[in-house]
């Protein structure tokens, strides 16, 4: 059987347009708030990555740092995450979620708790951003006896070697992180460029659905047309900080943001 | 879990970067793990290349200036009454901390691998000032990554880091302090990895890090059994060596050469910040039993919430102000080879005025923390003991805090 990540991929194939993947925060600006954005931008996205707020990220740039402080701030702790999703999942339109984080949060909850609660919740596919292969090899095998996707990650700086080895222990969906750059960083890598990575990487790999993220927002996604699916993220925690200032509901704005992408895309 | 003789500590990690099995690795962005193997590579390298050896020990010694004074401090023996009383004066060294060291090592790897920029954190501002020393001595541009709250309470670091021309980036994230500092400039790093050389001014970060300021630092120890030998004829029977810890790199220095000793013979005491008397928050996960946690990308005891999230820490000296610790020094304390204690901000200002009552030694804030509770312990040893406190910075960055605290008088005119 399927599951729902690549399931999702499917649908977007068939669609002949890359998956969309949207970023936000859990708990940005608030726990009710950041709920009603993952229901509204469900009708455009095909996959959720939810991130789970931490206060010494390493790969984050400013605008997702300011909306993982906000969470904090607001006090967001890791069962309400749970809860969101479970929310989430119980809603109308529902689409996979995947959690995206940092290890020690994972760590501080216990690998087995983390993933029980994962199940029971909803939420499909982990991205650990600071647990590289093959560091990662035993969690991401507990992650799969649990049917959740571990998502790899590569980079501009992953040797080929590396490559083989990382796609070889990969499971259904990998993530091409586009350049050196923090999280929302400004495109400075040509779209061809980053294109032939990302062929390079299908060509090694040809089977697994491959998605390319950092940098990637409205003015550029138009570029990468022909892949298996774009995430966008700063960009649109950049929108709310951007609708909290100007007093503006920022599900709405949110949600026609991610409702343009789609278009651009399809 | 168990601690090897004969054997560096810094080498004692396992495939993956642990120590013990549990603290260090290497937890980093997908981004980073080529330029830590490459780094890894040049370093396992030239620590055993002759001719590498001979260059640093050639800018230890004519550009740092080795080795540092080793003395005895007469008047506060005789004030403690009970073990010798004297002091590792690493302040010496040039720009006046031991930071010196690792900053050294970091720019001559830097430009033996072609990169022309060098980034760094900095807490009290010695690793950044030691850093543009360092980068300005070997034509390397200078990034230093400073919390907005330590630039305001270090401003005489900071002048120096511009003076020697290096861009002082305030961080106004979290705490605004050294955790903060990190975080931005390993940011930083994985945005500009392809020409730029990150130095982390502790030993605390990827294990390669760790490794390398460990190693650097220990020339520490190094000058002082040459310098106990020639003292005392042989390492005394009784040494207790006391040290500061932050980050841990200059405790780890200060110990790496006596590793091998008995404990019974060669003690080593840590000295983490215990924050204000007032309040709960404090700068000692090793004392108050903090959590095994990652930061930074190692794995340590670190001051956390239950959810994972790092918690504030509180100290009078920006120096010591980091939630986390070295894994070095997790597994020295869970070897038992090392004990460690707390002093608090108020116990290392009287420390500081005891210092400078009775001897011509100023002893920044960070090290204060050490001299307090050397002295307080000291009163109950033999005369036989050799108490040394690593003196391992000097006051001068803290004279408006200290002004502050405790009036002019305390503060002379240079």
């Amino acid at each position: 059987m399927l599951n729902p990540i690549s399931i999702a991929f499917k649908k977007a194939k068939k669609e002949k347009r890359p998956a969309l993947l949207t970023y936000t925060v859990a708990g940005d600006s608030s726990k009710k708030q950041s709920l009603n954005i993952l229901k509204a931008i469900s009708n455009y996205a095909d996959i959720l990555e939810v991130g789970i707020p931490h206060n010494t990220p390493v790969a984050d740039g400013g605008q997702i740092q300011t909306s993982a402080y906000r969470a904090i701030k607001n006090g967001i702790k890791m069962n309400d995450i749970f809860k969101i999703v479970s929310e989430f999942k119980k809603s109308k339109n529902p689409k996979p979620v995947i959690f995206m984080g940092y290890y020690n949060m994972i760590f501080q909850y216990g690998e087995n708790n983390f993933l029980n609660k994962c199940k029971k919740s909803g939420v499909n596919g982990l991205i650990v951003v600071d647990l590289p292969w093959p560091e990662n090899k035993i969690f991401s095998k507990r992650c799969k006896k649990n049917s959740i996707n571990f998502i790899q990650l590569l980079s501009p700086t992953t040797s080929n070697k590396r490559l083989k080895s990382i796609t070889k222990d990969s499971h259904d969906m990998i993530y091409y992180i586009s350049m050196l750059s923090t999280t929302g960083g400004k495109l400075k890598v040509s779209p061809k460029k980053i294109l032939a990575n990302y062929d390079k990487i299908k060509k090694i790999s040809p089977k697994k659905n491959c998605v390319i993220g950092f940098g990637i927002t409205e003015k550029n996604v138009s570029n990468f047309k022909n892949t298996d699916g774009l995430v966008v993220g700063s960009q649109i925690c950049k929108e709310i900080t951007r609708s909290l200032n100007n007093r503006q509901n920022p599900v709405i704005n949110v949600s026609k943001m991610v409702s343009k992408l789609r278009n651009k895309i399809s | 879990m168990k601690l090897k003789k004969g054997i560096p500590v810094i080498d004692q990690g396992d495939r993956l970067g642990f120590w013990g099995g549990k603290f260090g690795g290497n937890f980093v962005p997908e981004t980073l793990k080529k330029p830590i193997e490459d780094l890894e590579i040049q370093f396992n390298k030239l620590k055993n290349d002759k001719n590498f050896i001979k260059e640093r020990d050639r800018y230890f010694k004519n550009w740092i200036g080795t080795p540092t004074r080793f003395i005895k401090l007469n008047n506060l023996t005789k004030y403690v009454d009970g073990a010798q009383i004297w002091s590792k004066v690493v302040s010496d060294a040039n720009g006046g901390a031991h930071k010196i060291y690792n900053a050294t090592v970091h720019c001559l790897m830097a430009k033996r691998s072609g990169k022309k920029v060098i980034i760094g954190d900095t807490g009290a501002g010695y690793a950044g000032k030691m850093l543009s020393m360092a980068a300005k001595k070997f034509g390397l541009k200078c990034k230093i990554f400073m919390g907005a709250k330590d630039i305001k309470r270090q401003q005489p670091n900071v002048k120096a880091m511009k003076e020697n021309g290096a861009d002082v980036i305030p961080v106004y994230s979290g705490s605004q302090t050294l955790v903060d500092a990190v975080s931005e400039c390993m940011r930083y790093w994985v945005a500009n990895c392809d020409t730029t050389a990150m130095c982390v001014g502790s030993t605390v970060g990827p294990a390669i890090f760790v490794r390398i300021c460990g190693w650097s630092t220990s020339q520490i120890s190094r000058e002082l059994k040459v310098q106990l030998i020639n003292e005392f004829g042989d390492v005394p029977k009784k040494l207790k060596l006391y040290n500061c810890v932050g980050g841990g790199s200059s405790s780890f220095g200060f110990w790496n050469e006596f590793m091998d000793y008995d404990k019974k013979q060669v003690e080593f005491i840590g000295v983490e910040a215990g924050g204000p008397t007032k309040s709960k928050r404090h700068a000692a996960p090793l004392t108050y039993g903090s959590k095994i946690g990652i930061l930074h990308g190692a794995a340590q005891y670190v001051n956390q919430n239950r959810d994972g999230q790092i918690e504030e820490t509180e100290s009078i000296s920006a120096g010591l102000d980091y939630p986390g610790i070295s894994p070095l020094h997790c597994f020295l304390k869970d070897t038992k080879r090392a004990r460690y204690t707390a002093a608090s901000d108020e116990e290392a200002l009287k420390a500081y005025q005891i210092v400078t009552k009775y001897e011509n030694l100023r002893p920044s804030l960070e090290p204060s923390h050490a001299f307090s509770i050397a002295i307080k312990e000291a009163k109950r040893f033999s005369k036989d003991t050799i108490v040394i406190i690593n003196s391992c910075g000097d006051a001068y960055k803290d004279r408006g805090i200290l002004e502050k605290k405790l009036g002019k008088k305390y503060v002379k005119s240079n």
